[in-house]
C-alpha cells in the first residue's frame, strides 16, 4: 500500500495493528517490558488508518495538544524522525506517554473512528517515533536560547519538575532540580515498574535534560534540607517551581492494619523498583518474599495494578485485586487490567475488606470481606457500592497492599505557611499559569490535583515555565505591564 | 559522595563518624535524623544527627552494630566515602524550659539523646541524665553527658559501673525522692521506653520517646515507618520521631521491627563472610 494513493475506504479497511508483546506466561517470570514495540512495517500500516480528518478531534482529547493528525501522516509516509520531532514540539516525554497515557480516556476516545471503527492506536505510534528516534542515536538537542541570568528552583524530578525544567532550560534560564530521593525520575523510576516503563527510557530523557544544561542535586528534601524562601532569599532563585507529587499514601482505618506483611501500594513498589530489592541480598533491601503465597492488592488503579502484577512476577500462588466496584469503574488503564487477567491475576469484584487477621506473632494470614453492590451515583458519577448484610466472608492470604490513593505530603505546608493549599492539603494555584499564593511560587502535578497522570504533570510543568517566563522577563501576557 | 572526616569508636561496636555535609550541617536542630545510603547497592537506613560543626561542614553521627548496613558503616574509616546522606529530617525535638527534664538513654540511644539534652540545658532546666548500658565497656559519652547535665547518673545492668541496674529504677528512685519532675526523655531500646512510659505514667509526668521503625524514604512517601499513636497512625518520619511515650503503642512497634529477621539474618551473615574473607586475603 502506498500512503499517498490510499482511499479512505481502504484505510478503514485496514483492522487496528495489535503491538506485539511477551506471551502472558514467560512474562509473569521476568521483569522485560510486556510490549515489544511495532515494527516499522507495523507502524506505517497503523498509520495509514489515520483519515486525515479536516478537523483532527483526537487533538482536543490530548492534554498538550499533540498534532496527531501530522505526525500520524509522516510515519504513513515513512519519516519516522520528522514524526518524532513534530511530537516533542508539544510533548517532551513521549516516549514515556506513549506507554503510560490512559488513551482510551484521552487521544484514542475522541479519535472519529472510535464510534465505528477501533480508534487509531495513537499512543503506540507515539510510542514508535520516540523510540525510533532513540534507538537510532538520532535525538537533537532542542536549541537553547542565549542565557538569560535567570535562575530558577524546580522542586521534584517527577514528569511535572522535569518538563518545567526543560522548557525553562530551552528558554536560557539556569535550571536546577532539588530531588528528595537518591534518584531522580519520580514515579517514573520508584512507581511504575520496569515491565511498564523500562527505566533505560527515562534516564535517556534525563541525560538529554542534563545535556541541555540543567543542573540536578538528588538527596535534597524541600522543606527540610532547605526551604521555599531560602531558596528565593537566600540563593538567589528568581522563582520556584513544586512539583512535589503527592506522596502519604492513604490506609484504610480498619483493624489489623499494622499487621505484618500489610504494605502501602508506595512502599512495596519503592522497595522493588528503586531500592531493587527483587535483588535482595545483593541489593540491601529486602522485601516480603512472595514466592508461593497468596497476596491481595486492596483498589482499581493503575498502582494497583502495577503492585499485584509485581507480586506475580516475585513468585505470589495466588495474586488478587480486590476492589469494592465492578470492573467498569476501575481507574487503571485498559490495558493493564488486559494484561492483568492474562497473568493470571484473580478479579475479585464488588468486595471491600473490614479487618485483616494475623496469627499471635501478628503476622498476616488472611483478610475478612464484605461482598458489595452497585446502588446510586456518587459525587464522581460512579455507581456508589453498598455492603451487602451479613455477607462476610474469610480469603486466606500473606500478604496485602493497600492502594487506595495518596495524600499530599505535608512537608512544604510545614515549613511555607504562606503557600495556600485546599482542604484536601493540595496546592491551590491560577490555572493559567500556576502560580501560586505566594509570590514567584509556581506548583503543578499531583501536589495541585492529587494522583492524576503523568501526561497532566507534564502539561502543568510547561504552563508553569511559560509564566515562570513571561514574568522574569516581565512580558506581558495579556496586554498589561506585570 | 561524602567524605568521612573522622571515625573512631567509643565502645565495642559502637562508632563515632564525623562525615562532610554542609547543608545539613547549617540547617539540623536536636531531635533531627538523617537517612544514609553507604553504598550503590545498600539499604536507606536512619541515623540521628548527634551533632554537626557548620564552620566546618560536618556531622556526627553515632552508629551501633546491629546488622548488615550500620556494621557496614562501621568498617568505615577517615578518608572513605559514603553514597548518600539526606536530611535533616523529621521534626525537631519540642524545647522549651520545662523545669526539670531528665533525659534518659540506654544503650545506643544514649548517643540519640545527646542533642536534645544540650539543647535542654541550653533551653534553661535544670537537667538529670540517666544514661544505662548492660556493662562498664559499654557505656558511651561520659564525659559529654555529664558537661551538660545538673546532675548525671549511669546505671548498668550487670553492676560493673555506676549504679547496678535498669534505668527505670534511678528514675523511680529520683520521684520518690519528692523531686518534681517536669519533663522525661527517653531513648533506647523499645523495652526500656516502654518500661520508663510506665513509671512515669501515674504521675502525669510529660514524658516523650523517640522511635524508631523500620524506615524507606524517611519523606513521607511509603508509610513504612507508620506507628499507632494515640490509636491514630503516624508516620515516625515526618509527624516523629519523637511522640507523646503514654500514647504510644509499642507492642506494633515492636512487632512491625520484626518484619525482615530472616532476611536481615542472611544479609548480615553474607557479610561478615565477606569480612572474613577479605581478612584473609
Ligand atoms: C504505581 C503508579 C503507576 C502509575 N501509572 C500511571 C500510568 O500508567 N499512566 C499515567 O498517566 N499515570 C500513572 N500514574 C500517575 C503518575 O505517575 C503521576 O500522576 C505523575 O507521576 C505525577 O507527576 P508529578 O511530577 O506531579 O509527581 P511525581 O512523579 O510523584 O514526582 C514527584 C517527585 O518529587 C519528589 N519530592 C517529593 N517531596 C519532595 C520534597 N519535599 N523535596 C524535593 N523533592 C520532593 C519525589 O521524591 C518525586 O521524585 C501512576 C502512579 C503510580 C504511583
Ligand atoms: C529515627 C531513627 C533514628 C535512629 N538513630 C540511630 C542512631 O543514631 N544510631 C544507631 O546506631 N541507630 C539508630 N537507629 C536505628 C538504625 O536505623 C538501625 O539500627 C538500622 O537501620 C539497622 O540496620 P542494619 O542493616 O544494620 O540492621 P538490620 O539487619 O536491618 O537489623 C538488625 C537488627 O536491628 C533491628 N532493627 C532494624 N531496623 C531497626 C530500626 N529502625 N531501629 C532499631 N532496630 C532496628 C532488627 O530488628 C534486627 O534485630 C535509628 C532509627 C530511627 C528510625
Ligand atoms: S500524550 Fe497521551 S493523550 Fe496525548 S497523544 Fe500522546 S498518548 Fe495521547
Ligand atoms: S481523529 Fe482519528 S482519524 Fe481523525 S486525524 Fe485524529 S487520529 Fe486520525
Ligand atoms: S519512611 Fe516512608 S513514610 Fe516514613
Amino acid at each position: 500500500m502506498d500512503a499517498k494513493h490510499i482511499t479512505t475506504k481502504e484505510r478503514l479497511a485496514i483492522p487496528r495493528q495489535i503491538m506485539p508483546a511477551q506471551d502472558p506466561q514467560e512474562r509473569i517470570h521476568n521483569f522485560n517490558e510486556v510490549h515489544l514495540g511495532y515494527t516499522p512495517e507495523l507502524a506505517q500500516k497503523e498509520a495509514m488508518r489515520c483519515i486525515q480528518c479536516k478537523d483532527p478531534v483526537c487533538i482536543k482529547g490530548c492534554p498538550v495538544n499533540i498534532k496527531i493528525d501530522q505526525f500520524i501522516k509522516m510515519i504513513a509516509h515513512g519519516d519516522f524522525l520528522g514524526a518524532a520531532r513534530k511530537i516533542k514540539e508539544d510533548n517532551v516525554l513521549p516516549a514515556i506517554c506513549g506507554r503510560v497515557c490512559p488513551q482510551e480516556d484521552q487521544c484514542e476516545k475522541t479519535c472519529v473512528l472510535t464510534k465505528k471503527y477501533e480508534p487509531i492506536a495513537i499512543g503506540n505510534l507515539e510510542r514508535f517515533a520516540a523510540d525510533y528516534e532513540r534507538e537510532t542515536g538520532n535525538v537533537e538537542l532542542p536549541a537553547v536560547a542565549p542565557s538569560t541570568g535567570k535562575k530558577v528552583a524546580v522542586i521534584g524530578s517527577g514528569p511535572a519538575g522535569l518538563s518545567c525544567a526543560n522548557d525553562l532550560a530551552q528558554l536560557g534560564h539556569a535550571v536546577t532540580v532539588f530531588e528528595a530521593l537518591h534518584e531522580l525520575g519520580g514515579v517514573l523510576m520508584y512507581g511504575i515498574p520496569e515491565f511498564r516503563l523500562p527505566k533505560a527510557i527515562v534516564q535517556a530523557e534525563l541525560e538529554g535534560l542534563k545535556k541541555l544544561g540543567v543542573s540536578f542535586v538528588t538527596n535534597a528534601v524541600a522543606g527540610r534540607s532547605v526551604t521555599v524562601d531560602e531558596l528565593l532569599k537566600e540563593e538567589g532563585f528568581d522563582a520556584v517551581f513544586i512539583g512535589v507529587g503527592a506522596g502519604l499514601p492513604w490506609f484504610m482505618g480498619i483493624p489489623g492494619e499494622n499487621l505484618l506483611g500489610v504494605y502501602s501500594a508506595n512502599e512495596f513498589l519503592t522497595r522493588v523498583n528503586l531500592m531493587k530489592s527483587y535483588q535482595f541480598p545483593d541489593n540491601d533491601t529486602p522485601v516480603f518474599n512472595c514466592k508461593g503465597k497468596n497476596v491481595a492488592v486492596f483498589g482499581g488503579g493503575n498502582t494497583a495494578m502495577d503492585a499485584i502484577r509485581t507480586a506475580k512476577r516475585l513468585g505470589a500462588e495466588h495474586a488478587y485485586i480486590i476492589y469494592r466496584r465492578s470492573e467498569a469503574e476501575m481507574p487503571a488503564r485498559e490495558e493493564e487490567i488486559h494484561h492483568a487477567q492474562k497473568e493470571g491475576i484473580e478479579f475479585m469484584l464488588l468486595m471491600n475488606p473490614v479487618e485483616f487477621i494475623g496469627n499471635d506473632q501478628l503476622w498476616l494470614t488472611g483478610v475478612k470481606c464484605i461482598r458489595m453492590e452497585l446502588g446510586e451515583p456518587d459525587d464522581s458519577g460512579r455507581r456508589k457500592p453498598v455492603p451487602i448484610p451479613n455477607s462476610e466472608f474469610t480469603l486466606p492470604i500473606d500478604m496485602a497492599i493497600i492502594s487506595i490513593g495518596n495524600g499530599s505530603n505535608p512537608l512544604i505546608k510545614q515549613t511555607t505557611p504562606d503557600i495556600d493549599v485546599s482542604k484536601r492539603d493540595t496546592i491551590v494555584v491560577d490555572i493559567n499559569t500556576m502560580a501560586t499564593s505566594k509570590e514567584n511560587v509556581y506548583a503543578g502535578g499531583d501536589i495541585v490535583t492529587g494522583g492524576a497522570t503523568v501526561i497532566l504533570a507534564m502539561g502543568a510543568g510547561r504552563t508553569a515555565a511559560k509564566a515562570i517566563h513571561e514574568k522574569m522577563m516581565g512580558i506581558n501576557a495579556g496586554g498589561q505591564e506585570w | 559522595m561524602h567524605k568521612i572526616v573522622s571515625a573512631i569508636f567509643l565502645a565495642e561496636n559502637i562508632k563515632k563518624i564525623e562525615i562532610e555535609a554542609p547543608r545539613i550541617a547549617k540547617k539540623r536542630k536536636a531531635g533531627q535524623f538523617v537517612m544514609i545510603r553507604v553504598g550503590q547497592t545498600g539499604e536507606r537506613i536512619p541515623l540521628t544527627i548527634a551533632g554537626s560543626d557548620p564552620e566546618k561542614g560536618t556531622i556526627t553521627i553515632i552508629v551501633q552494630g546491629m546488622g548488615k548496613s550500620t556494621r557496614e558503616l562501621n568498617s568505615k574509616e577517615a578518608g572513605d566515602t559514603i553514597s548518600d546522606i539526606v536530611g535533616p529530617l523529621g521534626l525537631p525535638s519540642h524545647i522549651e524550659k520545662f523545669g526539670t527534664a531528665v533525659s534518659i538513654g540506654g544503650g545506643v540511644g544514649t548517643a540519640i539523646a545527646y542533642p536534645t539534652a544540650v539543647a535542654l540545658k541550653e533551653a534553661g532546666n535544670y537537667v538529670i541524665t540517666i544514661n544505662g548500658a548492660r556493662s562498664k565497656d559499654l557505656v558511651i559519652l561520659e564525659p559529654e553527658m555529664k558537661a551538660v547535665s545538673d546532675e548525671a547518673y549511669i546505671t548498668t545492668d550487670d553492676g560493673s559501673y555506676g549504679i547496678h541496674g535498669f534505668v527505670t529504677q534511678k528514675l523511680q528512685e529520683l520521684i520518690d525522692s519528692g523531686k518534681t519532675i517536669d519533663y522525661v526523655l527517653a531513648i533506647g531500646p523499645i523495652p526500656m521506653m516502654k518500661a520508663v512510659a510506665e513509671v512515669t505514667r501515674p504521675y502525669n509526668i510529660k514524658t516523650v520517646v523517640s522511635l524508631n521503625p523500620i524506615m524507606v524514604d524517611g519523606t513521607g512517601m511509603c508509610g513504612g515507618c507508620r506507628v499507632s499513636v494515640d490509636n491514630e497512625i503516624k508516620f515516625a518520619c515526618v509527624d516523629g520521631p519523637e511522640f507523646d511515650a503514654h500514647k504510644v503503642d509499642f507492642k506494633t512497634l515492636t512487632d512491625r521491627n520484626k518484619l525482615y529477621l530472616p532476611e536481615e539474618r542472611q544479609s548480615a551473615e553474607a557479610f561478615a563472610h565477606k569480612c572474613q574473607l577479605s581478612k584473609q586475603v
